[in-house]
C-alpha cells in the first residue's frame, strides 16, 4: 500500500472566529463606511462636516441663557459666566414669549379653548387615522388627553393676563375640558363605532371653540350637510344625475340664504353662545395649525375629484379640471395670498366682512388641491389597465368602481405623496406673514424683536419655531409610514 | 360679451366700495372702533407687548383719533399691515387711517389717492459703521460695501447719493431689518443704510454700540405722517387736526397732567378754544363734540409726552428731538392756529 495518505483528520476541528477584520464593527465599518477609495473619502468628508458643524454651533448652545428679561440681560450673565466677548444662546426670550407664538394674541383667558380645541382634533382623527388598531388607538387618545389636561393647567394658572383673571373661574376651565374627554373616553369605550360621529362634527366644534359666539352659526353650517344628504335621498326617483344636481345645489342654496336667517332664529328662541374671538386674535401656531389642518381637511376630497375629473372622459369636467389644475399649479402661493387679500378687497361688495383667515385658508385649499390631484393622477395611472376592466367586469358603476376598487389602492400608492404635499403645505402657511397675518416664523418673531427688550435677537426665535414645526411634519411622516406599512398587501 | 358684464359687475362694485367708504366718520361711529393700520412691529413706532396691548409712537396718533372720535383711547382695532398690503389697506377700506411710518411723496398723495395730512415724524437715511472703519463723514465711503434693503425707497436714495458724490459702492441686498443688523454685524458689509431712526433703535441694542457710529449725513427726507382716503375731507381733517392738537399742546405747555388745570384757569384763549373751555364750539365744525381735543391729549399727552415715552431719549432707543422738536426750539412741528 504504497498510496499512503500522509495525514488524515479524524476529528472535527472547533469553529474559529472569523479574523478580526471581518467581524463586528470593524467589519461593519469596512463594508458601510470605508468600501473603496471614494466612499473612504466621501465618509471622511461627511464625518469632517458633521464635526465642523458641532464645533462652531456647540460653544454658542453651551452658553445657553434661560432666565432673564431682555437681551441686554442675557448678554451680561453670558459675559458674567463665560468671559466677555463669549456668545451664547439667549432662550429666555422663548420663556418669555412663548405664549405668544403658541397662541398670538388670542385672550389669554381663553387658550384652553384653543387647547381642546387641537386636542379634539386627534380625537377627531382617531377613527379615521386608526380605525381597526384599538391599541394604537387607546395609546394616541391616553396621551393627547393628558397632554391637554396639562397645558390647559398649565394655561390656567401660569398664563392668564391679570387683567383678564377677574371674570374668569379657572376651575371651570378645568372642569370643562375634563367633561369633554370623558365624555370621548366614555364613547371610545363603550361604542367605538360611535366616535366616527364625533368626527363628522368636529369641524364645527373646532371652528365654535376657536372663533366662540352663538354655537347655532357653526350648527346650521353642518346642517348643511344633513340637508344635502336628504335631498339626494329625495331625488332618488329622478336619477343618478338629478341626484348629484340635488345633493350639490341644495346644500349651497342653504348656506347662501337659509342658514344665516336660521342661526338667528334659533339664536332668538334658544340663545347659547361663548365669548366670540376675532381674527385678527389670532396668530402664532394656532393661527398656522388651523390654517393647515383645514387646508388638509379641504383639499383632500377637493383633490380627489380633481384627479378623477381630469382623468374622466366627460370632454368639459376634463377641460375644467385640467384648466383649474395647471393654472393654479403654475402661479406661486403668494399671487393667490395676495389676490385673496388685496384684490378681492376691491371686488367685493361694500361692507362685507370677508374673514381673512377664510379667505386664506381657501386660497391655501385649492392651492394644495391641485398639488394632491396631480400626486393622485400618479396613484391612478399607476394601477394596471386589468383592475378599470376587472371592475368593469363585475358590472360595477362608474362611482362603485372608484369607491371600492380604484381609488383605495390608488391612494395608497399615492400616500408619500400626498403626505409631502401636506407637510409642504403645512410649513406654506408661514407664508401668510405676506397679508399682515401673524405667522409663527417671521410675524410673531417680528414682534417679538420690535420690543426694546429683545431687539436685536435672531437665532433663538427661528430655531425654536423650526423646531416645532419639525415635530409636527415629522409625525405626519412617520404617520404616513405607519400606514404604509399597515395598508402593505402586496408581498414584494 | 360675457366678458363685459363681468367688468361691468366689477367696475360697479368697485365704484360702489368708494360711495359707502365716503363718510369714514359715520362708518367708524356706527362701528364703535377705529380700524387704524400700523406696521407689523416697528421698535418705539408700533410694539405689541406680550400680551397684545400695542404701545408706540405711531399706535399713539391712532389712540388720540379714537379718543377724540369715540372718546375712548382703547378702541381701536390694530391691522397690521406689511410694505405690500398697507395702502391696499386703505384704499379699500379695510382700515381708516394708516399711521405706518410711512413716507409722504408726491405719487403716494395724487397718484394712489391718499392724503398725508401731516408729519409726525421728520426722519431721514443715515449710515452706521463701525468705528473701527475710521469713517468720520459718508463722504468717505467710497467703495465700501453696504447693506440695503432692497426694493424701498432707501435703495434709490443710495444710488442717488452715491451717484450725485461720484462714489462707487457695492450694495449687499438684505430682505428685512434683522437680517441687515445680523449681516452688518458678521461683517458682511461695511456701512448699513436704513432711516436713521432705525439705525439709532438698531445700535441701541447690539451688545456694543459704542462701537459702533451713525454718520452726520442724512441723505434723504423722509417726512413719515398719517393717512387717509383722499376724497373724505371732512375724515381727513378730523385726522390732522388731532395731530396738530397733540403738536400744539406741547406748544403752549399742555400735558396730560395738567389738562383740566389748563382747560379751566388758562390765560391763553386759544388754549381754552382748544380745549373746548370757552365760547367757540370748534368740535361742531368737524362734527365732533367740544372736547374732542381735550380726550385726544388725555389718551397719551401731548405731541412731547408720546416722543418721551416711546422713542425719546430716556428709552432705550433714544432718539434726539432733532428735527422734530418744536418750531420755537429750532425744529419743525408747527401746528396752523387754533381760531
Amino acid at each position: 500500500m504504497n498510496n499512503q495518505v500522509s495525514y488524515v483528520r479524524t476529528q472535527m476541528l472547533a469553529q474559529q472566529p472569523p479574523p478580526g477584520r471581518e467581524m463586528g464593527a470593524v467589519k461593519w465599518m469596512r463594508e458601510n463606511l470605508f468600501a473603496g477609495p471614494i466612499n473612504s473619502a466621501l465618509t471622511i468628508l461627511g464625518a469632517a462636516a458633521v464635526v465642523w458643524l458641532i464645533a462652531s454651533a456647540w460653544p454658542w448652545l453651551a452658553a445657553s441663557v434661560w432666565n432673564a428679561s431682555t437681551l441686554s440681560e442675557c448678554r451680561e450673565i453670558i459675559a458674567a459666566s463665560w468671559g466677555e466677548g463669549h456668545h451664547g444662546a439667549c432662550w429666555a426670550v422663548i420663556k418669555d414669549r412663548w405664549q405668544q407664538y403658541a397662541f398670538g394674541f388670542y385672550p389669554s383667558d381663553l387658550y384652553w379653548r384653543a387647547i381642546l380645541a387641537l386636542g379634539l382634533l386627534f380625537f377627531a382623527l382617531t377613527p379615521v387615522l386608526f380605525a381597526a388598531n384599538r391599541r394604537v388607538a387607546n395609546r394616541v387618545m391616553g396621551v393627547v388627553s393628558l397632554v391637554v389636561l396639562a397645558f390647559v393647567t398649565v394655561a390656567e394658572f401660569r398664563l392668564i393676563d391679570p387683567a383678564d383673571a377677574a371674570a374668569h373661574s379657572i376651575w371651570a376651565a378645568i372642569l370643562t375640558v375634563t367633561l369633554v374627554l370623558a365624555v370621548l373616553w366614555a364613547v371610545h369605550i363603550f361604542a367605538p363605532s360611535k366616535l366616527i360621529w364625533f368626527t363628522a362634527i368636529y369641524p364645527g366644534l373646532g371652528f365654535w371653540l376657536l372663533w366662540g359666539g352663538s354655537v347655532w352659526l357653526p350648527v346650521v353650517a353642518l346642517a348643511g350637510f344633513v340637508i344635502g344628504w336628504l335631498a339626494f335621498r329625495a331625488a332618488q326617483p329622478f336619477g343618478g344625475p338629478a341626484q348629484l344636481v340635488a345633493m350639490l345645489l341644495v346644500p349651497v342654496l342653504w348656506w347662501i340664504y337659509g342658514a344665516g336667517v336660521a342661526a338667528d332664529v334659533l339664536n332668538r328662541i334658544i340663545p347659547f353662545s361663548i365669548e366670540a374671538v376675532g381674527s385678527d386674535k389670532f396668530g402664532g401656531f394656532v393661527l398656522a395649525i388651523t390654517i393647515g389642518v383645514a387646508g388638509i381637511a379641504l383639499s383632500l376630497p377637493f383633490g380627489i375629484v380633481l384627479a378623477l375629473g381630469r382623468q374622466s372622459n366627460m370632454f368639459l369636467v376634463k377641460a375644467l379640471s385640467v384648466c383649474f389644475i395647471e393654472f393654479i399649479r403654475g402661479v406661486p402661493l403668494i399671487t393667490l395670498l395676495f389676490t385673496a387679500s388685496l384684490l378681492l378687497n376691491y371686488f367685493l361688495p361694500p361692507g362685507t366682512n370677508f374673514d381673512i383667515i377664510l379667505r386664506v385658508i381657501i386660497m391655501v385649499t385649492l392651492f394644495a388641491a391641485a398639488y394632491i390631484a396631480e400626486v393622485i393622477r400618479g396613484g391612478l395611472a399607476a394601477l394596471p389597465r386589468g383592475q378599470y376592466e376587472a371592475a368593469d367586469a363585475l358590472g360595477l358603476d362608474y362611482w362603485k368602481a372608484q369607491r371600492l376598487i380604484i381609488l383605495p389602492q390608488a391612494l395608497k400608492i399615492s400616500i408619500p405623496g400626498i403626505v409631502s404635499t401636506f407637510i409642504g403645505m403645512f410649513k406654506d402657511t408661514t407664508l401668510v406673514v405676506f397679508v399682515g397675518l401673524l405667522d409663527p416664523l417671521k410675524g410673531i418673531t417680528d414682534i417679538v424683536r420690535a420690543s426694546t427688550d429683545w431687539k436685536g435677537i435672531y437665532w433663538e426665535p427661528y430655531i425654536f419655531v423650526a423646531a416645532i414645526f419639525f415635530i409636527f411634519n415629522f409625525s405626519m411622516s412617520r404617520y404616513a409610514m405607519y400606514l404604509e406599512r399597515k395598508l402593505k398587501t402586496d408581498h414584494r | 360679451m360675457k366678458k363685459s358684464v363681468f367688468l361691468g359687475t366689477l367696475s360697479a362694485a368697485a365704484l360702489s366700495a368708494g360711495i359707502a367708504s365716503a363718510a369714514t366718520l359715520d362708518d367708524v361711529k356706527a362701528r364703535g372702533e377705529l380700524n387704524c393700520g400700523v406696521t407689523t412691529g416697528l421698535t418705539g413706532f408700533a410694539v405689541p407687548d406680550a400680551n397684545g396691548n400695542w404701545t408706540g409712537f405711531d399706535v399713539a396718533v391712532c389712540r388720540a383719533v379714537a379718543a377724540a372720535v369715540l372718546g375712548d383711547p382703547a378702541k381701536v382695532k390694530f391691522v397690521p399691515t406689511t410694505g405690500q398690503t398697507r395702502f391696499t389697506a386703505l384704499a379699500s377700506g379695510e382700515v381708516d387711517m394708516l399711521a405706518r411710518n410711512t413716507t409722504w411723496t408726491f405719487s403716494r398723495d395724487t397718484d394712489l389717492k391718499f392724503d398725508f395730512v401731516g408729519v409726525n415724524y421728520y426722519d431721514g437715511q443715515g449710515f452706521m459703521v463701525r468705528k473701527d472703519l475710521g469713517v468720520s463723514s459718508a463722504k468717505e465711503l467710497a467703495g465700501a460695501t453696504i447693506c440695503i434693503q432692497t426694493g424701498t425707497t432707501t435703495e434709490l436714495n443710495l444710488a442717488d447719493y452715491f451717484k450725485a458724490n461720484n462714489m462707487e459702492y457695492q450694495p449687499v441686498a438684505i430682505e428685512t431689518n434683522a437680517e441687515g443688523e445680523q449681516q452688518y454685524l458678521a461683517g458682511a458689509c461695511d456701512a448699513y443704510t436704513t432711516d436713521a431712526s432705525g439705525l439709532a433703535a438698531t445700535r441701541a441694542a447690539f451688545a456694543d454700540p459704542e462701537n459702533h457710529i451713525i454718520l452726520p449725513e442724512i441723505i434723504s427726507k423722509e417726512p413719515l405722517g398719517p393717512l387717509v382716503r383722499h376724497g373724505d375731507n371732512e375724515w381727513g381733517d378730523i385726522v390732522m387736526w388731532t395731530l396738530n392738537a397733540l403738536v400744539a399742546a406741547e406748544e403752549y405747555g399742555i400735558t396730560s397732567a395738567n389738562l383740566e388745570e389748563q382747560a379751566a384757569n388758562s390765560p391763553n384763549p386759544e388754549v381754552k378754544r382748544l380745549l373746548g373751555s370757552s365760547e367757540d364750539d370748534l368740535g361742531a365744525m368737524i362734527k365732533l363734540d367740544k372736547e374732542w381735543a381735550k380726550r385726544a391729549i388725555a389718551a397719551s399727552g401731548n405731541y412731547g409726552e408720546i416722543f418721551a415715552a416711546t422713542i425719546g431719549e430716556s428709552t432705550p432707543i433714544g432718539l434726539a428731538r432733532g428735527l422734530n422738536a418744536q418750531w420755537t426750539q429750532g425744529g419743525l412741528l408747527y401746528s396752523p392756529p387754533f381760531r
